[in-house]
């Protein structure tokens, strides 16, 4: 396990934004990295490398990414759906969205598929509140949804991968 | 029309670009200070102006600049705070997207007056996308001298830099922010030392909101008396308010905090009424941490007076009557929701944000959310609304940071005033699976009616 040359230098960038001995302050982000770029989770052995990176002790990075929600501590599917499920969205059908997930791919929340597609996950507010109900996949967020949108939706993963294996 | 002075250029084709923001007027203001004006004269304008911390405490923003410590040899910072987590509130997001120079010009403005030489702007992990519309307009500043060295040639240094959080609600409050920015998880500090004094990495450091350092932009343009001429009382300025829930067209608005509530919601300049024709039964006016109020109290105190849209109207009448202007996250309910399922939705969010520091918000938020699902659930005893309420005072004032009290009084005022609803669930399990309450009898003065 090792980053890429290019991603090695966009740690060094990122140890640079901070004053001399000051490097811890670049964990959040270098674990950001370490989730992208190894598989979309964080495992033992990824935040090993991690505390070897910045010099810390594994303890370190291990309590850090037990702490923050978006770090993934066992593996998820290609694709996931995190579906903001607090007042809201609520207000505006975020738990209808939820069961019809569930309806179309057969996951419950913190479940995944079987072919590893589609993980299904609730989460609280992602500030999206005027445009509910709403749903972060990857890097961006899918807002305004409706079946017919989390149709398309899936149908976009599938497309986006087959095109991709 | 209220006036606008943040988001007036918002919608200008191409204004995410320096070119069309710079030819809008864009970055007068870092012109005017680092020329004019010494970093003592840009404060001595915020506090004139009156603006108070956007972000949901109100605080007057220059008072908090002018208690920042200034040792001898020792680095000073400005973190902005954009972790934008509170239920009901994206404004932040939506000014980051728009018009995101307004930001960073506020940010050199502002790292001026505090003599900060490398700021950050801390933002929630979510906002992944944000992150790039800032860095662009970050190279775009520097690559037109507004950032690096010698900045226009006044021997002002400046670097900005945008963190990433990893989603935790509780990095907001300002010293979990500064425990995340050092790297660590986000556990808030003990209070003194305030960051002022010992912040980012034991340095003196002010923590603003997004909103507030983009308020310093018109504020040193136009001179703090202007600003101050805007609003009423100690409401000056502008606020961003984003509203969301049952109304017909959700959004962010920038107001003058002049105008009354029911105007706000029912104009079509801003939320255009309640949607799909439905009834307008409770409203949580500022943030999801701030008291729930009934129709009738929401729109007039209980004086009888019209409530309008600023801090002093929208907390008259303390916990018993009003509420707060918090965040500006204003979060409309139709009578067709029920108010236990929508408390339990935010019990589950403090829960779930809690850091686990102290006790009474660790064990309490959870054992608040157990409750109240049950009684959603048709599954609640008379005794467990008591309880519930016994437990959000144990957890009140007992937390080393005010996120226990940011769970505490949803609760509490959900009861306060909606306790009738909570009763009819315990005493009809049943139908409380099959509909909902609808509007409550306190809903006086809108038409009374009884549970449907």
């Amino acid at each position: 396990m090792k980053f890429s040359d290019e991603k090695l230098k966009e740690v060094e960038q990122i140890v640079k934004r901070y004053p001399e001995g000051k490097h811890k302050s670049a964990l959040l982000p270098v674990l950001h990295l370490a989730q992208q770029e190894f598989g979309g989770w964080l495992s033992a052995e990824t935040m090993d490398y991690v505390a070897d990176l910045l010099k810390l002790k594994p303890i370190e990075v291990y309590e850090v990414a037990t702490f923050y929600s978006m770090y993934n501590l066992k593996q998820v599917g290609r694709y996931m759906f995190e579906v903001c499920q607090t007042g809201p969205c609520m207000l505006n059908g975020s738990d209808d969205i939820v069961k019809y997930i569930h309806e179309k791919l057969g996951i419950r929340p913190g479940e995944t598929t079987e072919d590893g597609m589609f993980t299904l996950k609730t989460v609280e507010c992602l500030g999206a509140c005027g445009y509910a109900p709403m749903m972060q996949m990857g890097k961006h967020y899918r807002e305004h949804l409706t079946k017919e949108k989390v149709d398309a939706i899936i149908e976009e993963c599938r497309q986006n991968a087959a095109s991709k294996n | 029309m209220s006036k606008k002075l943040l988001l007036d250029k918002a919608h200008v084709e191409g204004i995410r670009n320096y070119d069309v923001y710079r030819r809008e007027g864009g970055y007068r203001s870092v012109e005017k200070a680092l020329k004019s004006m010494t970093p003592d004269e840009v404060t001595e304008e915020v506090k004139k102006s009156g603006l108070r911390g956007r972000g949901g405490a109100g605080f007057p923003t220059g008072m908090k600049w002018g208690f920042l410590a200034k040792p001898e040899g020792v680095p000073r910072y400005l973190v902005v705070n954009a972790d934008e987590s509170e239920p009901g509130t994206f404004k932040d997001r939506y000014l980051m997207e728009f018009i995101p120079h307004i930001l960073i010009e506020g940010i050199i403005t502002s790292s001026y007056a505090l003599g900060s030489n490398t700021s950050y702007i801390y933002i929630r992990g979510e906002y992944a996308w944000i992150v790039d519309i800032l860095e662009q307009a970050i190279a775009e500043a520097k690559n037109n001298g507004w950032l690096g060295k010698n900045i226009l040639g006044t021997g002002f240094d400046l670097e900005i830099y945008v963190q990433r959080g990893a989603g935790a609600y509780i990095c907001g409050e300002e010293t979990a922010l500064l425990e995340s920015l050092e790297g660590k998880r986000g556990n808030p500090r003990i209070k003194p030392p305030f960051p002022a004094v010992k912040g980012l990495w034991d340095c003196p450091t002010v923590v603003n909101n997004v909103e507030t350092i983009a308020a310093v932009v018109p504020i040193i343009n136009d001179g703090g008396e202007e600003y101050a001429k805007i609003g009423i009382g100690r409401s000056t300025g502008t606020k961003l308010i984003s509203a969301c829930g049952n109304i017909k067209k959700p959004g962010v608005y920038e107001i003058d905090m002049t105008i009354s509530v029911e105007e706000f919601i029912y104009s079509d300049e801003y939320c255009g009424g309640v949607a799909n024709g439905r009834k307008l039964k409770a409203c949580i006016p500022g943030g999801s941490s701030v008291p729930i109020l009934p129709a009738n109290l929401l729109l007039k105190t209980a004086k009888g007076e019209t409530r309008l849209m600023n801090y002093e109207s929208l907390s008259d009448g303390g916990f018993a009557t009003g509420s707060m202007m918090g965040s500006g996250g204003f979060i409309v309910l139709d009578d067709n929701q029920c108010v236990v399922k929508h408390t339990y939705t935010l019990a589950r969010f403090y829960r779930h944000e809690s850091c686990g520091q102290c006790s009474p918000c660790r064990e309490g938020t959870g054992w608040m959310e157990k409750i109240l699902l049950n009684i959603e659930n048709g599954k609640g005893r008379k005794s467990d609304i008591d309880l519930l309420w016994d437990i959000q005072r144990k957890i009140e004032g007992n937390t080393i940071c005010p996120l226990g009290d940011a769970a505490a009084w949803p609760v509490a005022a959900a009861i306060r005033h909606f306790r009738d609803e909570f009763e009819w669930h315990v005493e009809n399990p049943d139908d409380c699976l099959r509909r909902n309450y609808g509007l409550a009898n306190y809903a006086d003065p809108l038409p009374i009616a009884t549970p449907a």
